[in-house]
Protein backbone atom coordinates (compact mmCIF):
# COMPACT_ATOMS: atom_id res chain seq x y z
CA UNK A 1 0.00 0.00 0.00
CA UNK A 2 1.56 3.08 -0.62
CA UNK A 3 2.22 5.87 1.74
CA UNK A 4 2.06 9.41 1.17
CA UNK A 5 3.53 12.12 3.96
CA UNK A 6 2.00 15.57 4.82
CA UNK A 7 3.49 18.36 5.81
CA UNK A 8 1.46 20.21 7.98
CA UNK A 9 1.01 23.79 8.62
CA UNK A 10 3.43 23.82 11.92
CA UNK A 11 6.20 21.77 10.11
CA UNK A 12 5.37 18.49 11.49
CA UNK A 13 4.95 15.70 8.88
CA UNK A 14 2.24 12.99 9.36
CA UNK A 15 2.97 9.81 6.55
CA UNK A 16 -0.59 7.81 6.20
CA UNK A 17 -1.13 4.86 4.25
CA UNK A 18 -2.98 5.24 1.07
CA UNK A 19 -5.41 2.65 -0.92
CA UNK A 20 -4.83 2.66 -4.82
CA UNK A 21 -7.89 4.64 -5.98
CA UNK A 22 -8.37 6.89 -3.33
CA UNK A 23 -7.86 10.49 -3.97
CA UNK A 24 -5.04 12.36 -1.70
CA UNK A 25 -8.17 14.15 -0.28
CA UNK A 26 -9.74 11.12 0.83
CA UNK A 27 -6.59 9.79 2.28
CA UNK A 28 -6.35 13.11 4.21
CA UNK A 29 -9.30 13.55 5.81
CA UNK A 30 -9.34 9.30 6.54
CA UNK A 31 -5.79 10.12 8.14
CA UNK A 32 -6.86 13.10 10.29
CA UNK A 33 -4.44 15.32 8.32
CA UNK A 34 -5.12 18.69 9.41
CA UNK A 35 -5.63 21.53 7.43
CA UNK A 36 -7.32 19.70 4.36
CA UNK A 37 -11.29 21.40 4.82
CA UNK A 38 -12.62 19.70 1.17
CA UNK A 39 -15.91 21.38 1.68
CA UNK A 40 -17.34 20.02 -1.04
CA UNK A 41 -16.60 16.26 -0.44
CA UNK A 42 -14.50 15.95 -3.66
CA UNK A 43 -16.68 17.42 -6.51
CA UNK A 44 -14.37 19.72 -7.29
CA UNK A 45 -16.01 22.45 -6.76
CA UNK A 46 -15.17 24.50 -3.55
CA UNK A 47 -10.86 25.13 -4.06
CA UNK A 48 -10.61 24.40 0.06
CA UNK A 49 -8.30 21.01 -0.45
CA UNK A 50 -5.84 22.85 -1.76
CA UNK A 51 -2.10 21.31 -1.17
CA UNK A 52 1.88 21.76 -2.86
CA UNK A 53 2.73 19.21 -4.39
CA UNK A 54 6.53 18.14 -3.47
CA UNK A 55 8.82 18.77 -6.47
CA UNK A 56 10.19 15.23 -6.96
CA UNK A 57 6.69 14.01 -7.61
CA UNK A 58 4.63 17.02 -9.25
CA UNK A 59 5.76 15.39 -12.99
CA UNK A 60 4.38 11.90 -12.35
CA UNK A 61 0.93 13.78 -11.61
CA UNK A 62 -1.52 13.97 -14.71
CA UNK A 63 -1.36 18.10 -15.59
CA UNK A 64 -4.75 19.45 -13.98
CA UNK A 65 -7.61 19.74 -16.25
CA UNK A 66 -9.44 22.77 -17.16
CA UNK A 67 -11.78 22.90 -13.98
CA UNK A 68 -9.01 22.50 -11.70
CA UNK A 69 -7.05 24.89 -12.84
CA UNK A 70 -9.30 27.56 -12.84
CA UNK A 71 -10.40 26.81 -9.35
CA UNK A 72 -6.77 27.13 -8.26
CA UNK A 73 -6.89 30.32 -9.54
CA UNK A 74 -9.21 30.96 -6.33
CA UNK A 75 -7.36 28.95 -3.64
CA UNK A 76 -7.09 30.95 -0.44
CA UNK A 77 -3.51 30.61 0.01
CA UNK A 78 -0.93 31.46 -3.15
CA UNK A 79 -1.37 29.38 -6.27
CA UNK A 80 2.04 28.70 -6.86
CA UNK A 81 3.29 25.92 -9.78
CA UNK A 82 2.83 23.28 -7.17
CA UNK A 83 -0.38 23.91 -6.55
CA UNK A 84 -2.64 21.32 -6.78
CA UNK A 85 -6.26 19.80 -5.46
CA UNK A 86 -5.97 16.89 -3.33
CA UNK A 87 -9.27 16.18 -4.58
CA UNK A 88 -8.40 15.42 -8.20
CA UNK A 89 -5.45 13.56 -7.92
CA UNK A 90 -5.68 9.55 -7.16
CA UNK A 91 -3.26 7.51 -5.60
CA UNK A 92 -1.39 4.78 -7.54
CA UNK A 93 1.58 2.60 -6.57
CA UNK A 94 3.69 4.92 -8.65
CA UNK A 95 3.10 7.24 -5.96
CA UNK A 96 4.34 5.84 -3.14
CA UNK A 97 6.55 8.18 -0.63
CA UNK A 98 4.58 11.45 -2.22
CA UNK A 99 5.37 14.41 -0.07
CA UNK A 100 3.03 16.86 0.15
CA UNK A 101 2.62 20.25 2.02
CA UNK A 102 -0.58 21.58 3.45
CA UNK A 103 -1.02 25.11 2.74
CA UNK A 104 -1.62 27.99 5.80
CA UNK A 105 -5.19 28.61 4.50
CA UNK A 106 -8.45 27.13 2.73
CA UNK A 107 -10.81 29.60 3.20
CA UNK B 1 -22.78 15.79 33.12
CA UNK B 2 -22.04 16.87 29.06
CA UNK B 3 -21.47 20.24 28.73
CA UNK B 4 -22.91 20.41 25.43
CA UNK B 5 -24.73 17.81 23.66
CA UNK B 6 -25.45 18.11 19.85
CA UNK B 7 -28.49 16.47 18.36
CA UNK B 8 -27.76 15.24 14.65
CA UNK B 9 -24.33 14.22 13.16
CA UNK B 10 -24.40 15.82 9.45
CA UNK B 11 -22.36 18.55 8.62
CA UNK B 12 -23.92 20.99 11.04
CA UNK B 13 -23.80 18.85 14.11
CA UNK B 14 -20.04 17.79 13.17
CA UNK B 15 -18.97 21.78 11.59
CA UNK B 16 -20.50 22.77 15.03
CA UNK B 17 -18.51 20.34 17.68
CA UNK B 18 -15.23 21.13 15.49
CA UNK B 19 -15.42 24.72 16.03
CA UNK B 20 -16.66 24.75 19.29
CA UNK B 21 -12.74 22.95 20.12
CA UNK B 22 -11.37 26.00 18.02
CA UNK B 23 -12.92 28.42 20.07
CA UNK B 24 -11.79 26.81 23.18
CA UNK B 25 -14.51 25.46 24.25
CA UNK B 26 -13.54 23.03 27.24
CA UNK B 27 -16.33 21.01 28.25
CA UNK B 28 -17.62 17.40 27.48
CA UNK B 29 -18.95 17.26 24.12
CA UNK B 30 -21.41 14.86 23.08
CA UNK B 31 -22.65 14.26 19.25
CA UNK B 32 -25.95 12.39 19.35
CA UNK B 33 -27.10 11.08 15.46
CA UNK B 34 -29.92 8.68 14.72
CA UNK B 35 -28.19 6.84 11.30
CA UNK B 36 -26.00 3.93 12.11
CA UNK B 37 -22.41 5.52 10.55
CA UNK B 38 -20.38 8.49 11.52
CA UNK B 39 -20.82 11.82 9.99
CA UNK B 40 -20.32 11.03 5.57
CA UNK B 41 -20.29 13.60 2.90
CA UNK B 42 -23.54 13.57 1.28
CA UNK B 43 -22.93 15.71 -2.28
CA UNK B 44 -21.59 12.54 -3.72
CA UNK B 45 -24.76 10.38 -3.07
CA UNK B 46 -26.45 12.04 -5.80
CA UNK B 47 -23.43 12.24 -8.03
CA UNK B 48 -20.42 9.69 -8.20
CA UNK B 49 -21.85 7.28 -5.51
CA UNK B 50 -24.61 6.81 -7.32
CA UNK B 51 -22.81 6.10 -10.76
CA UNK B 52 -20.79 3.55 -8.96
CA UNK B 53 -17.80 5.84 -9.02
CA UNK B 54 -17.08 5.96 -5.63
CA UNK B 55 -17.87 3.50 -2.42
CA UNK B 56 -18.73 4.44 0.68
CA UNK B 57 -15.68 3.66 2.30
CA UNK B 58 -14.84 7.49 0.38
CA UNK B 59 -17.48 9.23 2.47
CA UNK B 60 -16.20 9.77 6.19
CA UNK B 61 -16.57 13.60 6.81
CA UNK B 62 -14.01 13.35 9.37
CA UNK B 63 -11.82 10.28 10.72
CA UNK B 64 -12.28 8.67 13.96
CA UNK B 65 -8.99 9.70 15.39
CA UNK B 66 -9.83 13.10 14.64
CA UNK B 67 -13.42 13.12 16.95
CA UNK B 68 -11.16 11.36 19.54
CA UNK B 69 -8.19 13.87 19.10
CA UNK B 70 -10.90 16.60 19.54
CA UNK B 71 -12.59 14.89 22.63
CA UNK B 72 -16.21 14.60 21.16
CA UNK B 73 -17.97 11.87 21.62
CA UNK B 74 -20.00 10.24 18.94
CA UNK B 75 -23.39 8.29 19.51
CA UNK B 76 -24.51 6.80 16.18
CA UNK B 77 -27.96 5.04 16.14
CA UNK B 78 -29.37 6.82 18.65
CA UNK B 79 -32.55 9.16 18.11
CA UNK B 80 -33.12 11.96 20.90
CA UNK B 81 -36.62 11.27 22.31
CA UNK B 82 -37.03 14.38 24.54
CA UNK B 83 -35.66 17.64 25.49
CA UNK B 84 -35.91 18.20 29.48
CA UNK B 85 -35.68 22.45 29.48
CA UNK B 86 -35.58 22.89 33.38
CA UNK B 87 -33.75 19.65 34.38
CA UNK B 88 -31.59 20.40 31.18
CA UNK B 89 -31.20 17.06 30.08
CA UNK B 90 -32.36 15.03 26.53
CA UNK B 91 -33.29 11.73 26.86
CA UNK B 92 -32.19 8.82 24.03
CA UNK B 93 -33.61 6.36 22.40
CA UNK B 94 -31.57 4.11 24.09
CA UNK B 95 -33.11 4.42 27.66
CA UNK B 96 -30.24 6.80 28.69
CA UNK B 97 -30.14 10.47 29.13
CA UNK B 98 -27.40 12.84 28.94
CA UNK B 99 -27.38 16.23 30.67
CA UNK B 100 -26.04 19.29 29.12
CA UNK B 101 -25.37 23.03 29.63
CA UNK B 102 -25.39 23.77 26.16
CA UNK B 103 -27.76 22.21 23.42
CA UNK B 104 -27.56 22.14 20.24
CA UNK B 105 -30.50 20.87 17.29
CA UNK B 106 -28.89 19.74 13.84
CA UNK B 107 -31.37 17.79 12.72
CA UNK B 108 -31.30 18.59 9.37
CA UNK B 109 -34.57 17.55 7.46
CA UNK B 110 -36.44 14.58 5.74
CA UNK B 111 -37.97 14.41 2.28
CA UNK B 112 -41.00 15.19 1.66
CA UNK B 113 -43.38 11.77 0.26
CA UNK B 114 -45.89 11.11 -2.02
CA UNK B 115 -49.24 10.65 -0.58
CA UNK B 116 -51.08 9.55 -4.38
CA UNK B 117 -52.52 6.49 -4.48
CA UNK B 118 -49.63 3.91 -5.08
CA UNK B 119 -46.87 5.96 -3.27
CA UNK B 120 -46.26 2.82 -0.69
CA UNK B 121 -45.35 0.67 -3.93
CA UNK B 122 -42.87 -1.22 -3.96
CA UNK B 123 -39.11 0.72 -5.75
CA UNK B 124 -40.37 3.89 -5.02
CA UNK B 125 -37.16 5.71 -3.45
CA UNK B 126 -36.84 9.10 -1.99
CA UNK B 127 -32.69 10.45 -1.55
CA UNK B 128 -31.41 11.55 1.80
CA UNK B 129 -29.17 9.67 3.43
CA UNK B 130 -26.50 6.85 2.51
CA UNK B 131 -29.52 4.04 2.78
CA UNK B 132 -31.24 5.47 0.03
CA UNK B 133 -28.72 5.79 -2.30
CA UNK B 134 -27.82 2.32 -1.88
CA UNK B 135 -31.16 1.35 -2.47
CA UNK B 136 -31.62 3.75 -5.52
CA UNK B 137 -28.18 2.42 -7.01
CA UNK B 138 -29.13 -1.16 -6.57
CA UNK B 139 -33.05 -0.51 -8.20
CA UNK B 140 -31.20 0.84 -11.19
CA UNK B 141 -29.14 -2.15 -11.96
CA UNK B 142 -32.31 -3.89 -12.33
CA UNK B 143 -34.46 -1.28 -14.00
CA UNK B 144 -34.88 -0.71 -17.83
CA UNK B 145 -37.09 2.33 -17.22
CA UNK B 146 -37.24 5.77 -14.44
CA UNK B 147 -39.44 8.00 -13.90
CA UNK B 148 -38.21 10.91 -11.67
CA UNK B 149 -40.84 13.24 -9.95
CA UNK B 150 -39.46 16.40 -9.24
CA UNK B 151 -37.19 18.98 -11.16
CA UNK B 152 -35.21 20.16 -8.41
CA UNK B 153 -31.83 19.64 -7.54
CA UNK B 154 -32.09 15.79 -6.50
CA UNK B 155 -34.21 14.93 -9.08
CA UNK B 156 -32.21 16.22 -12.16
CA UNK B 157 -28.77 14.75 -10.29
CA UNK B 158 -30.49 11.55 -10.21
CA UNK B 159 -31.71 11.81 -13.88
CA UNK B 160 -28.51 12.43 -14.75
CA UNK B 161 -26.41 9.34 -13.01
CA UNK B 162 -29.11 7.21 -13.78
CA UNK B 163 -28.86 8.60 -17.69
CA UNK B 164 -25.21 7.83 -17.26
CA UNK B 165 -25.99 4.18 -16.18
CA UNK B 166 -28.34 3.27 -19.25
CA UNK B 167 -31.72 4.08 -17.73
CA UNK B 168 -34.01 5.69 -19.50
CA UNK B 169 -35.32 8.42 -17.79
CA UNK B 170 -38.38 10.83 -17.45
CA UNK B 171 -38.97 13.84 -15.44
CA UNK B 172 -42.19 15.06 -13.82
CA UNK B 173 -42.24 18.65 -12.84
CA UNK B 174 -45.46 20.27 -11.71
CA UNK B 175 -43.99 23.90 -12.60
CA UNK B 176 -43.65 25.14 -16.00
CA UNK B 177 -39.82 25.06 -16.03
CA UNK B 178 -36.85 23.33 -14.04
CA UNK B 179 -35.15 24.46 -10.99
CA UNK B 180 -37.98 27.23 -10.29
CA UNK B 181 -37.45 27.88 -7.29
CA UNK B 182 -33.40 28.06 -7.21
CA UNK B 183 -32.53 30.01 -10.71
CA UNK B 184 -33.51 31.89 -13.58
CA UNK B 185 -35.44 30.74 -16.84
CA UNK B 186 -31.80 30.84 -18.84
CA UNK B 187 -30.39 28.44 -16.61
CA UNK B 188 -33.31 26.47 -16.51
CA UNK B 189 -33.77 26.06 -20.54
CA UNK B 190 -29.90 25.33 -20.18
CA UNK B 191 -30.36 22.56 -18.20
CA UNK B 192 -33.37 21.09 -19.84
CA UNK B 193 -31.47 20.99 -23.22
CA UNK B 194 -28.24 19.48 -21.98
CA UNK B 195 -30.62 16.91 -19.85
CA UNK B 196 -32.68 16.31 -23.11
CA UNK B 197 -29.16 15.82 -25.53
CA UNK B 198 -28.94 12.53 -22.99
CA UNK B 199 -32.12 11.30 -24.03
CA UNK B 200 -34.46 12.70 -20.63
CA UNK B 201 -38.00 12.95 -21.02
CA UNK B 202 -39.86 15.91 -19.75
CA UNK B 203 -43.01 16.52 -18.84
CA UNK B 204 -43.40 20.10 -17.42
CA UNK B 205 -46.63 21.52 -15.81
CA UNK B 206 -47.58 17.78 -14.91
CA UNK B 207 -49.18 16.54 -11.54
CA UNK B 208 -48.56 12.55 -10.79
CA UNK B 209 -51.95 11.50 -10.44
CA UNK B 210 -51.06 7.78 -9.30
CA UNK B 211 -48.63 5.19 -9.54
CA UNK B 212 -49.74 2.35 -11.01
CA UNK B 213 -48.12 -1.41 -10.57
CA UNK B 214 -48.45 -4.72 -8.79
CA UNK B 215 -46.71 -4.73 -5.21
CA UNK B 216 -43.72 -2.96 -7.10
CA UNK B 217 -44.82 0.17 -8.99
CA UNK B 218 -44.95 -0.41 -12.77
CA UNK B 219 -46.49 3.01 -14.17
CA UNK B 220 -47.35 6.47 -12.95
CA UNK B 221 -50.15 7.95 -14.57
CA UNK B 222 -50.40 12.17 -14.70
CA UNK B 223 -53.50 14.44 -14.19
CA UNK B 224 -53.66 14.23 -17.75
CA UNK B 225 -54.37 10.58 -17.92
CA UNK B 226 -50.85 10.27 -19.76
CA UNK B 227 -49.40 6.58 -18.49
CA UNK B 228 -44.93 6.43 -18.23
CA UNK B 229 -44.08 3.11 -17.88
CA UNK B 230 -41.38 3.16 -14.97
CA UNK B 231 -39.28 0.55 -13.38
CA UNK B 232 -38.15 2.42 -10.32
CA UNK B 233 -39.20 6.22 -9.32
CA UNK B 234 -37.43 8.40 -7.59
CA UNK B 235 -39.37 11.51 -5.69
CA UNK B 236 -37.50 14.37 -5.04
CA UNK B 237 -39.87 16.60 -3.78
CA UNK B 238 -38.07 18.62 -1.04
CA UNK B 239 -37.47 18.28 2.40
CA UNK B 240 -39.43 18.82 5.61
CA UNK B 241 -37.04 20.28 8.48
CA UNK B 242 -37.03 18.06 11.64
CA UNK B 243 -38.36 20.74 13.90
CA UNK B 244 -40.41 18.35 16.10
CA UNK B 245 -38.46 17.63 19.16
CA UNK B 246 -37.90 21.53 19.54
CA UNK B 247 -41.59 21.91 19.11
CA UNK B 248 -42.11 19.75 22.01
CA UNK B 249 -40.07 21.61 24.27
CA UNK B 250 -41.42 24.57 23.86
CA UNK B 251 -38.90 26.49 21.36
CA UNK B 252 -40.09 28.86 19.11
CA UNK B 253 -40.52 27.29 15.67
CA UNK B 254 -42.14 28.57 12.39
CA UNK B 255 -41.05 26.27 9.21
CA UNK B 256 -37.90 25.85 10.56
CA UNK B 257 -36.41 26.16 14.10
CA UNK B 258 -36.05 29.80 14.69
CA UNK B 259 -32.74 31.56 15.69
CA UNK B 260 -31.36 35.20 15.53
CA UNK B 261 -27.74 35.76 13.33
CA UNK B 262 -25.88 34.24 16.43
CA UNK B 263 -27.63 30.99 15.81
CA UNK B 264 -29.26 31.43 19.18
CA UNK B 265 -32.58 29.72 19.62
CA UNK B 266 -35.47 31.44 22.02
CA UNK B 267 -33.62 29.51 25.11
CA UNK B 268 -30.36 31.31 25.59
CA UNK B 269 -28.74 27.71 26.46
CA UNK B 270 -29.84 26.23 23.25
CA UNK B 271 -28.30 26.83 19.21
CA UNK B 272 -29.24 25.31 16.05
CA UNK B 273 -27.96 25.36 12.72
CA UNK B 274 -27.86 23.51 9.43
CA UNK B 275 -31.59 22.60 7.41
CA UNK B 276 -33.53 22.61 10.71
CA UNK B 277 -32.54 26.27 11.36
CA UNK B 278 -34.31 29.30 10.01
CA UNK B 279 -32.16 32.47 10.58
CA UNK B 280 -31.94 35.98 8.92
CA UNK B 281 -30.19 35.69 5.93
CA UNK B 282 -28.45 38.93 4.90
CA UNK B 283 -28.06 38.18 1.43
CA UNK B 284 -31.43 36.19 0.32
CA UNK B 285 -33.33 38.58 2.62
CA UNK B 286 -32.60 42.00 1.27
CA UNK B 287 -33.63 41.31 -2.37
CA UNK B 288 -37.20 39.55 -1.73
CA UNK B 289 -39.86 42.13 -2.31
CA UNK B 290 -41.76 43.72 0.68
CA UNK B 291 -38.80 41.02 3.18
CA UNK B 292 -37.97 42.87 6.15
CA UNK B 293 -34.08 42.29 6.91
CA UNK B 294 -34.66 39.85 9.95
CA UNK B 295 -37.36 37.30 8.21
CA UNK B 296 -36.21 33.98 9.08
CA UNK B 297 -35.82 31.66 6.27
CA UNK B 298 -34.26 28.05 5.94
CA UNK B 299 -30.94 27.49 3.65
CA UNK B 300 -30.78 23.90 2.34
CA UNK B 301 -27.16 23.58 1.66
CA UNK B 302 -23.68 22.17 3.24
CA UNK B 303 -22.05 26.36 2.92
CA UNK B 304 -24.98 27.15 5.24
CA UNK B 305 -24.73 24.39 7.58
CA UNK B 306 -21.13 25.18 7.97
CA UNK B 307 -21.41 28.93 7.93
CA UNK B 308 -24.15 28.92 10.66
CA UNK B 309 -22.63 25.93 12.60
CA UNK B 310 -19.15 28.42 13.20
CA UNK B 311 -21.50 30.88 13.91
CA UNK B 312 -23.23 28.92 16.63
CA UNK B 313 -20.06 27.67 17.90
CA UNK B 314 -18.90 31.25 18.52
CA UNK B 315 -21.44 32.11 20.49
CA UNK B 316 -21.68 29.37 22.79
CA UNK B 317 -17.98 29.77 23.51
CA UNK B 318 -18.79 33.32 24.55
CA UNK B 319 -17.19 34.97 20.79
CA UNK B 320 -20.57 35.94 19.15
CA UNK B 321 -20.30 37.07 15.70
CA UNK B 322 -23.33 36.97 13.44
CA UNK B 323 -23.64 35.13 10.33
CA UNK B 324 -22.63 37.21 7.34
CA UNK B 325 -21.34 34.10 4.74
CA UNK B 326 -22.73 34.49 1.74
CA UNK B 327 -24.62 31.83 0.20
CA UNK B 328 -23.12 29.43 -2.04
CA UNK B 329 -24.58 26.13 -4.01
CA UNK B 330 -23.51 23.68 -6.77
CA UNK B 331 -24.89 21.13 -8.51
CA UNK B 332 -23.15 18.32 -10.96
CA UNK B 333 -25.13 17.21 -14.19
CA UNK B 334 -23.13 15.54 -17.00
CA UNK B 335 -19.92 17.43 -17.78
CA UNK B 336 -21.86 20.34 -16.23
CA UNK B 337 -21.22 22.34 -12.79
CA UNK B 338 -23.35 24.39 -12.36
CA UNK B 339 -22.20 27.01 -9.19
CA UNK B 340 -24.57 29.43 -7.51
CA UNK B 341 -23.41 32.19 -5.47
CA UNK B 342 -25.79 34.98 -3.45
CA UNK B 343 -29.25 35.20 -4.94
CA UNK B 344 -30.94 35.27 -7.84
CA UNK B 345 -34.14 36.10 -6.91
CA UNK B 346 -35.06 39.43 -7.11
CA UNK B 347 -32.23 40.92 -9.95
CA UNK B 348 -33.28 43.91 -12.26
CA UNK B 349 -30.67 43.21 -14.63
CA UNK B 350 -28.86 39.88 -15.82
CA UNK B 351 -25.65 40.11 -17.14
CA UNK B 352 -24.36 36.77 -19.33
CA UNK B 353 -20.35 36.93 -19.21
CA UNK B 354 -19.80 33.87 -22.37
CA UNK B 355 -21.72 31.90 -24.64
CA UNK B 356 -24.50 29.90 -23.58
CA UNK B 357 -23.82 27.37 -26.37
CA UNK B 358 -20.58 26.82 -25.44
CA UNK B 359 -21.70 25.72 -22.19
CA UNK B 360 -19.47 27.46 -20.56
CA UNK B 361 -20.90 30.94 -19.35
CA UNK B 362 -21.57 33.28 -16.29
CA UNK B 363 -25.09 34.72 -15.71
CA UNK B 364 -24.88 37.95 -13.16
CA UNK B 365 -27.42 39.43 -11.18
CA UNK B 366 -27.70 43.28 -10.46
CA UNK B 367 -30.15 44.82 -8.24
CA UNK B 368 -30.01 48.82 -8.31
CA UNK B 369 -26.69 48.38 -9.72
CA UNK B 370 -25.11 46.13 -6.61
CA UNK B 371 -23.95 42.45 -7.66
CA UNK B 372 -26.33 40.48 -6.01
CA UNK B 373 -26.08 36.97 -7.55
CA UNK B 374 -24.04 34.55 -10.17
CA UNK B 375 -24.78 31.22 -11.66
CA UNK B 376 -21.80 29.98 -13.21
CA UNK B 377 -21.78 26.74 -15.50
CA UNK B 378 -18.46 24.83 -16.20
CA UNK B 379 -16.80 28.89 -14.88
CA UNK B 380 -15.30 28.00 -11.45
CA UNK B 381 -12.96 30.97 -10.98
CA UNK B 382 -16.19 33.68 -11.92
CA UNK B 383 -17.78 31.71 -9.04
CA UNK B 384 -15.34 32.30 -6.62
CA UNK B 385 -14.56 35.46 -8.27
CA UNK B 386 -18.16 36.45 -7.55
CA UNK B 387 -18.61 35.22 -4.10
CA UNK B 388 -16.07 38.08 -3.28
CA UNK B 389 -17.84 40.58 -5.14
CA UNK B 390 -21.04 40.09 -3.55
CA UNK B 391 -19.69 40.18 -0.20
CA UNK B 392 -18.28 43.32 -1.54
CA UNK B 393 -21.15 44.71 -2.25
CA UNK B 394 -19.77 45.75 -5.57
CA UNK B 395 -21.58 48.03 -7.88
CA UNK B 396 -19.58 46.97 -11.15
CA UNK B 397 -19.91 48.86 -14.71
CA UNK B 398 -22.27 45.92 -16.56
CA UNK B 399 -20.37 46.49 -19.93
CA UNK B 400 -17.06 45.26 -17.91
CA UNK B 401 -18.85 41.96 -16.37
CA UNK B 402 -19.49 40.90 -19.75
CA UNK B 403 -15.78 41.33 -20.98
CA UNK B 404 -14.47 38.00 -20.87
CA UNK B 405 -11.15 39.67 -21.22
CA UNK B 406 -11.71 41.50 -17.88
CA UNK B 407 -10.99 38.79 -15.49
CA UNK B 408 -14.07 39.48 -12.47
CA UNK B 409 -12.04 39.61 -9.96
CA UNK B 410 -10.41 42.78 -10.81
CA UNK B 411 -14.11 44.61 -10.74
CA UNK B 412 -13.50 43.99 -6.34
CA UNK B 413 -13.07 47.76 -6.68
CA UNK B 414 -15.68 48.69 -8.58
Amino acid sequence: MPTITYVLKDGNTKTVAAANGKTLMEVAIAGNVRGIDAECGGCCSCATCHVYIDEAWLDMLPTPDEMEDELLEGVAAARTDFSRLSCQIVISDALDGMVVRVPEKQG
Amino acid sequence: MADLVIIGASYAGTQLALAARANGFAGNITMVGDEPHPPYQRPPLSKAFLRNEVDASSLPLQSPERFAEERITLRTGVTALRIEREGRKVELSDGSEIGYAHLAFTTGARCRTLTCEGAGLGNVHYLRNLADACAIRDAASRSRTAVVIGGGFIGLEVAAALRTLGVEVAVVEMQDRLLQRAVPPLISTFLMRAHAHQGVRFHLSSRVRRLLGHGSVEAIELESGEVIAADMVVAGLGVVPNVELAQACGLVVDNGIVVDRYARTSDPRIVAAGDCAAYPNPWLNAVGQGVGPDRCMRVESIQSANDLARVAAATLAGRATPYEAVPWFWSDQYGYKLQMAGASTGHEQIVLRGDMESGKFTALYLRDGTLIGADTVNRPIDHLAARRLIAARVRPDPMALQDESIPLKSLAAA
